[in-house]
């Protein structure tokens, strides 16, 4: 199973890396139309914000599976997501903005869209830099636990960036909203549903007043 | 001794003027098109000659022909960029007219061959910026618009036109997913619309206009954001109060009527100071009325371009 877990895990790497190297290569060649800094910087924010979502999507998946090993994959994926949005925040800094500081800062202060991307942003790298087992057992469970559900208004407030951003046809924006809602959802119903049963029928689990983080054993 | 007359001429022997026309466009072309040879060999589109080359033409390098016609805004046919270039293929041009009424003494109704003669086609090169903070030069081709705005006479009332875009739903796929307001709406104030630098535009790069650019006939306005310069016009209407405008009804704040180009006035969701010309990589300052402040400038002496946005 380690081994498999391992594979698996090398192989999300190198698909998670697919992105950028489109992109950066893209900008290399020129092949990314009449608009290229603007097609780079779209589109690293678009992989932020899908996997984003997809790390939203690993509780989920274990519990309509039964897989516990894919929670192994989670921290990967959580870090790509910040991966993303570094490149995406970068590329916005010194390809649109050339570090004119003073208008980053009225664009901060002034243009909710880029306002909420920067809140969103630092809502990333507490949990980005928390991420390490020496820091989970720094903070103890519970209570890194409780930071990271940072990432549910950090994931709204992403969507909304995107929203923001939009001039017509909110349609893209939309279905993102749509898959973050469904996705918190069910964790809510889960609550709900779990809330109400038996500890007995829980799966064998003893019901504990917190819920399990995996911590990866070091190898 | 008689004088022999001459026998009448056959209406059989007159040259039909289509065919006049086609020798007309030739000659032109032979004259001097510079533009229209070097792409000759470059698209199958049809050719549109110019005969004039305009003193208002920017010195500037015009942007690469793929980029002017591959990053459009034509939000009929797709709010993406390049929705216009791959979807706008069903744009039915033909047959075209634009009617002309409103406040006016008697209405017309032009079809696009007879507005195709009206004037000798000019080439004009002129900087488009888009409100999105964009902006790209383009070789445009056509006449000044007030030669198609006095084909009638308009009344002493009449202080506006407006402009609307043609509505095929069943090849606009924006259309259907009512994304704005159809059908595009724009207008200028009258004095705008018969400004010298207003353009009557029926091609780009020596040829008629794709139909991602607004065949077969649109608007430039050049010192105005792109999206006052309407696009497939099918209806120009004398008005005595200002029209409603498409992007004005869905966001008064955000878009104006006057949309003039303007560092100074950001757009609430962004800075409008800078842009990026269409191939650089530095963002290059923007110019007060997009570099013509000094033909229209006076056309809004007075008037507090803050809240006239």
């Amino acid at each position: 199973m380690e081994r498999q877990i391992a594979a698996a895990k090398a192989v999300l790497f190198l698909l998670c890396l697919l992105p950028v190297a489109y992109y950066g290569l893209g900008l290399w060649q020129d092949t990314l139309g009449a608009n290229p800094i603007e097609a780079f910087t779209r589109g690293l924010g678009d992989w932020a914000l899908r996997l984003l979502l997809i790390t939203l999507a690993v509780t989920p998946l274990r519990r309509l599976t039964g897989q516990v090993w894919v929670m192994k994959l989670r921290r990967m994926l959580g870090l790509f997501v910040f991966f993303y949005a570094c490149l995406h925040l970068t590329a916005y800094l010194w390809l649109d903005q050339f570090f004119d500081w003073p208008a980053i800062l009225m664009d901060i202060v002034k243009r909710p869209f880029i306002t909420t991307g920067m809140i969103a942003f630092v809502l990333l790298v507490p949990l980005a830099a928390t991420s390490s087992n020496a820091m989970i057992r720094r903070l103890g469970g519970r209570r890194w636990q409780q930071l990271h559900r940072l990432i549910y208004p950090l994931a709204m407030i992403a969507v909304l960036h995107y929203t923001w951003m939009v001039r017509v046809d909110v349609t893209q924006p939309a279905i993102y909203g749509l898959m973050l809602a469904l996705l918190l959802g069910l964790r809510l119903w889960w609550r709900f549903v779990d809330a109400r049963k038996p500890a007995s029928l829980l799966g064998g689990f003893p019901r504990s007043k917190h819920r399990i983080i995996p911590i990866q054993t070091r190898r | 001794m008689p004088i022999k007359r001459p026998d009448a001429i056959a209406y059989s022997e007159v040259t039909p003027e289509s065919v006049m026309a086609a020798r007309r466009r030739f000659l032109r072309l032979a004259a001097g098109s510079v533009a229209a040879l070097a792409l000759s060999d470059l698209q199958a589109a049809e050719k549109l000659a110019p005969a004039l080359r305009s003193r208002f033409s920017a010195d500037e390098p015009p942007t690469p022909y793929r980029h002017v016609t591959g990053y459009n805004n034509y939000v009929e046919f797709g709010s993406a960029k390049e929705d216009p270039a791959e979807l706008s293929s069903g744009l039915r041009t033909r047959p075209w007219s634009v009617v002309i009424d409103g406040l006016v003494q008697k209405p017309r109704t032009l079809a696009i061959e007879d507005i195709l003669k009206l004037a000798p086609i000019e080439e004009r090169i002129y900087r488009l910026r888009c409100v999105e903070g964009w902006s790209m030069v383009v070789p445009w081709l056509g006449f000044p618009l007030s030669t198609l705005l006095k084909q009638v006479e308009p009344l002493g009332s009449a202080k506006y036109v407006e402009f609307t875009t043609i509505t095929q739903a069943d090849v606009m796929p924006g259309v259907r997913r009512h994304t704005l307001d159809w059908p595009y709406h724009e207008g200028l104030r009258l004095d705008e619309a018969m400004h010298p630098l207003t353009l009557a535009c029926l091609g780009l790069y020596g040829e008629v206009l794709p139909n991602q650019n607004g065949a077969p006939i649109r608007l430039i306005v050049p010192w105005k954001y792109g999206f006052k310069s309407s696009k497939s016009i099918v209806r120009i209407r004398y008005t005595e109060q200002p029209p409603q405008t498409t992007w004005s009804a869905l966001q008064p704040s955000e878009y104006g009527f006057y949309a003039n180009v303007n560092p100074a006035v950001d757009h609430p969701r962004w800075s409008q100071a800078r842009e990026r010309r269409l191939g650089e990589i530095l963002k290059r300052p923007t110019l007060p009325f997009n570099g013509y402040a000094d033909q229209v400038g006076q056309l809004y002496a007075g008037m507090d371009l803050r809240k006239n946005f």
